[in-house]
């Protein structure tokens, strides 16, 4: 009895430990990257990994899908380019008004949205942010089909030169490490718990005096606050605001990133940004059709496995300790 | 009197024909969509790529076989309605019994696929498509030249329209569509396959898309995206509409069409967001549709 | 019908059922030899509805052995029971709300020869003359459950699963669904009915099973029910 006890102390204490030393060697890695890997393409899979993210802070943990998060993503990243390009605004700037941007526009198509649930939902951000892609089309600013290109990266609280990538990398690294930590905070707050709660059974969680729409309208505005932070920084440290960030394949790619990943879970979402990015790295110099690679691996993840990489994972690693 | 609110008659007529070409479109693409989702509880979001693919059938029977037009335009349905059959019987299926957001999914990523398919292959340019002989004349009717061929559109698509809420409303097959829709368990308890009653409302449905999508191969050219633009249109007539009625859905689709035309008149850049606009309103006013229920 | 040489009956043994996670049959064992009318009595929730639906083949999540005549009914999918001649009237009624009376009538296709004429019908429930127009829904609740057990009748099945058709009713529409019945049961109809109200049951029946927790406990002849009514009671009561 004594022995089975303290093997089990001794074996939570090594979780804890383990996942510590994880969370250590993960930190280790991103400070490490650059010198091994291009910046540049670190700087892509941590805008996405902040991007899928966040679109899993509503899909995975409130149960929202929503196709229309690209409008956030890219229409920060227009608003960053804009006024650093146009207004001359500094970095900080820059990013807190695209940021602002975000906030609002996810208010504003929250509110219109979340009174329908489910599929409804799905279609109504969808064309919500269709008519972002629309405008940002015809308006003269955005630079259509071009984009906003040759976006000046400036210097970060007027001192630090950001025009050096390995810098401007490690900016970046804090933006999403602040914007990933903040994601983790909300969901194990008592708010994170409330919404898990209406995940689960909506109508308890009306009955007990909780008004659901509005805890899904907070945590949607977050979600759109935060993809446009990871909008802006895609956008100031590529230089460019591209029309491709706020078509409907962003939103579908991203919550491919999360499915891929594994929705619900706080890393998941990360290791399907990382891999989708690598792969469509890797893909786009072999002249194979990305679009169509993408398609099928959404159809194939959706038949064989829903709980994603890594849930995938977690789910077999589970299932042999249980046999051990 | 060639002139209305400033606008020369000709330029309104022909934006409210064009209107009500695109609107018989939107009405067959969301009656499609509409009873998929009541029957299968699926968005299909494949609808658009459905669509796509209709019109390059119909244009790769004319191009690479030499069949014309009116045999396309009936075997283009059938080929979009088989493999549609067979992709909800041998996939689709598996997802009836999870979260509808699955079944969304995976349409969605079907869509991505033959979309990125046939950009890969066929490019992304448009593939232009003769309009069939006998219909290339048209009528001038003073004060502007009406199409024979635009006038078959709108007249075929409305019959089709017509004969698909006759099916449902009015004959036996439609009665078990209806009952399977509120409950489909008992439907099966009465002896009805309503397993292959769902695969061949899907593939009705998705030929439907693709009949659509031959109509449109001689008025627009035939090229990968030209479902996905559809597409979000077509989901927002069906959140205007609501998806309860069969009727509702035709006659949102229609208006919406001939709406859109008008503010390409008036308000040209504001054309390709009015539909996104009154979705908006609607959503404000009545959040369950014009002729929805909530479900 | 009562030519039929051969009339195959319901010989249910050992059946388990779950709904979900949540195991509610727990060795259901029964049989209804043909011609005869056979009750299940319980309370609420002690599985009567589920063994009707496990029967069915609209609960799947179930195991154990379900023949009619020598068809072996588990292994059959839904739609292919009701073709061996067996009809359902679901509790509630399951009347369609988009459907019109005429519509829901002519709805269950017609699986045997010697089904009931619109006309016989008609005579049979005349309530239900002259409505075929009306939405399904907008009938009474004695009309829908007229209606549901005719739409039935219509089809030719010669064994009927009937739950619960007094639930709600009043007492002179109950009356006439039990002079109904009996006009069935002398037309050799098999019914396993599935009943709360012991008056109905007692005026209708041949034998009655007692059904707890998802299994038989009891089975009582009709003539012997009123010398058995206290213990009969004491199962039904709360």
């Amino acid at each position: 009895m004594s022995v089975q006890s303290t093997t089990t102390t001794g074996l939570s204490r090594a979780g804890v430990s383990k996942r510590m030393l994880f969370f250590i060697g993960l930190v280790a890695a991103a400070l490490a990257a650059p010198f091994f890997v291009y910046p540049l393409f670190l700087m892509k899979i941590l805008c996405f990994v902040l991007f899928a993210s966040a679109v899993n802070l509503v899909l995975g943990f409130a149960g929202l899908l929503s196709l229309g998060h690209a409008a956030f993503f890219g229409g920060a990243a227009y608003v960053a380019a804009h006024s650093a390009k146009v207004w001359g605004f500094p970095f900080e700037l820059a990013i807190l008004s695209a940021v602002a941007f975000s906030t609002l526009l996810g208010f504003v198509f929250g509110f219109l949205s979340i009174r329908r649930q489910g599929i409804y939902f799905a279609m109504i951000t969808l064309a919500l942010a269709q008519m972002i892609y629309f405008l940002a089309i015809q308006m003269p600013f955005t630079g259509g089909e071009d984009g906003i290109t040759a976006v000046p990266r400036g210097r970060l609280f007027g001192v630090v030169d950001l025009g050096d990538s390995l810098t401007m990398y490690y900016v970046v690294l804090a933006l999403v490490a602040f914007g990933l930590f903040v994601i983790w905070r909300t969901v194990h707050s008592p708010f994170g718990h409330v919404l898990a709660a209406i995940k689960e059974n909506e109508a308890r969680a009306t009955s007990l005096g909780l008004q659901p729409n509005r805890y899904k309208l907070i945590a949607f505005t977050l979600s759109a606050a935060l993809s446009g932070l990871a909008g802006a920084l895609k956008a100031i440290s590529f230089q460019v605001a591209s029309l491709l960030d706020v078509t409907w394949h962003m939103s579908g790619e991203v919550v491919l990133m999360t499915l891929i990943g594994g929705m619900g879970t706080l890393i998941g979402p990360g290791i399907g940004a990382a891999f989708v990015v690598a792969m469509e790295h890797y893909l786009s110099t072999s002249g194979l059709p990305i679009t169509f690679i993408i398609g099928v691996i959404f159809m194939v993840c959706v038949m064989l496995f829903r709980k994603g990489i890594y849930g995938e994972l977690r789910a077999w690693y589970l299932r042999r300790a249980g046999r051990d | 009197m060639t002139e209305i609110f400033g606008v020369p008659a000709a330029v309104l007529a022909g934006q409210i024909l064009l209107g009500l070409i695109n609107g018989s479109f939107y009405a067959l693409l969301s009656l499609g969509l509409a009873i998929i989702f009541g029957m299968l509880n699926v968005i299909n979001f494949a609808h658009g790529a459905f669509y796509m693919l209709g019109g390059f059938v119909t244009w790769m029977l004319f191009s690479y076989l030499g069949i014309g037009y009116w045999p396309g335009l009936l075997i283009a349905p059938v080929i979009v309605g088989l493999i549609g059959a067979v992709s909800e019987r041998l996939l689709l299926r598996h997802l009836y019994r999870v979260d509808h957001l699955y079944s969304l999914l995976f349409t969605f990523g079907a869509a991505l696929a033959l979309e990125g398919l046939f950009r890969y292959v066929f490019g992304a340019a448009g593939k232009p498509y003769p309009q069939p002989a006998e219909l290339s004349g048209g009528y001038n009717l003073g004060f502007m030249f009406l199409p024979l061929y635009r006038i078959w559109v709108i007249v075929i698509a409305l019959a089709v329209c017509f004969g698909t809420w006759y099916a449902i409303e009015r004959t036996r097959l439609g009665a078990y569509l209806r009952a399977a829709t509120e409950n489909p368990s008992l439907v099966q308890a009465f002896g009805v396959n309503v397993p292959f009653l769902l695969t061949l409302t899907y593939a009705f449905c998705v030929g439907l898309a693709g009949f659509t999508g031959a109509l449109a191969a001689p008025i627009y050219q035939v090229s990968p995206g030209m479902g996905a633009n559809f597409l979000i249109i077509i989901f927002a007539v069906v959140v205007i509409g609501g998806m309860g009625s069969i009727v509702g859905t035709i006659l949102t689709g229609l208006a919406l069409g001939v709406v859109e035309g008008l503010t390409k008149v008036f308000f040209p850049t504001a054309s390709a967001i009015t539909v996104f606009i009154i979705m908006i309103l609607v959503l404000m006013v009545r959040p369950n549709g014009l002729f929805g229920r909530e479900r | 019908m009562s030519t039929d040489a051969v009339k195959p009956g319901l010989d249910v043994r050992e059946l388990h059922g779950w709904y979900g996670e949540s195991h509610v049959l727990h060795g259901m064992t029964l049989n209804v030899r043909a011609g005869e009318i056979v009750t299940m009595i319980g309370r609420n929730g002690a599985g009567k509805t589920t063994t009707m639906r496990a029967v069915m083949g609209i609960l799947r999540k179930r195991d154990g052995q379900v023949r009619y005549g020598d068809v072996d009914i588990i292994a059959l999918p839904a739609h292919k029971v009701p073709r061996l001649g067996i009809g359902y009237v679901p509790e509630e009624r399951g009347i369609f709300s988009s459907l019109s009376v005429d519509e829901n009538l002519m709805l269950p296709p017609v699986t045997r020869p010697g089904g009931m004429s619109i006309e016989e019908i008609h005579a049979l429930f005349p309530n239900l003359a002259g409505r075929g127009g009306t939405i399904g829904t907008r009938l009474s609740g004695g009309e829908q459950q007229m209606l549901a057990i005719a739409r039935i009748l219509r089809t030719g099945a010669n064994f009927i699963l009937l739950d619960e058709p007094t639930e709600g009713l009043a007492p002179v529409i109950v009356d006439q669904i039990a002079a109904s019945l009996r006009i069935l049961k002398e037309r050799g109809l098999t019914i396993l009915l599935v009943e709360q109200n012991l008056e109905f049951a007692s005026a209708t029946a041949d034998r009655h099973y007692v059904v707890e927790l998802g299994k038989v406990v009891d089975e009582v002849a009709n003539h012997a029910l009123a010398a058995n009514i206290t213990r009969l009671n004491t199962y039904l009561s709360v």
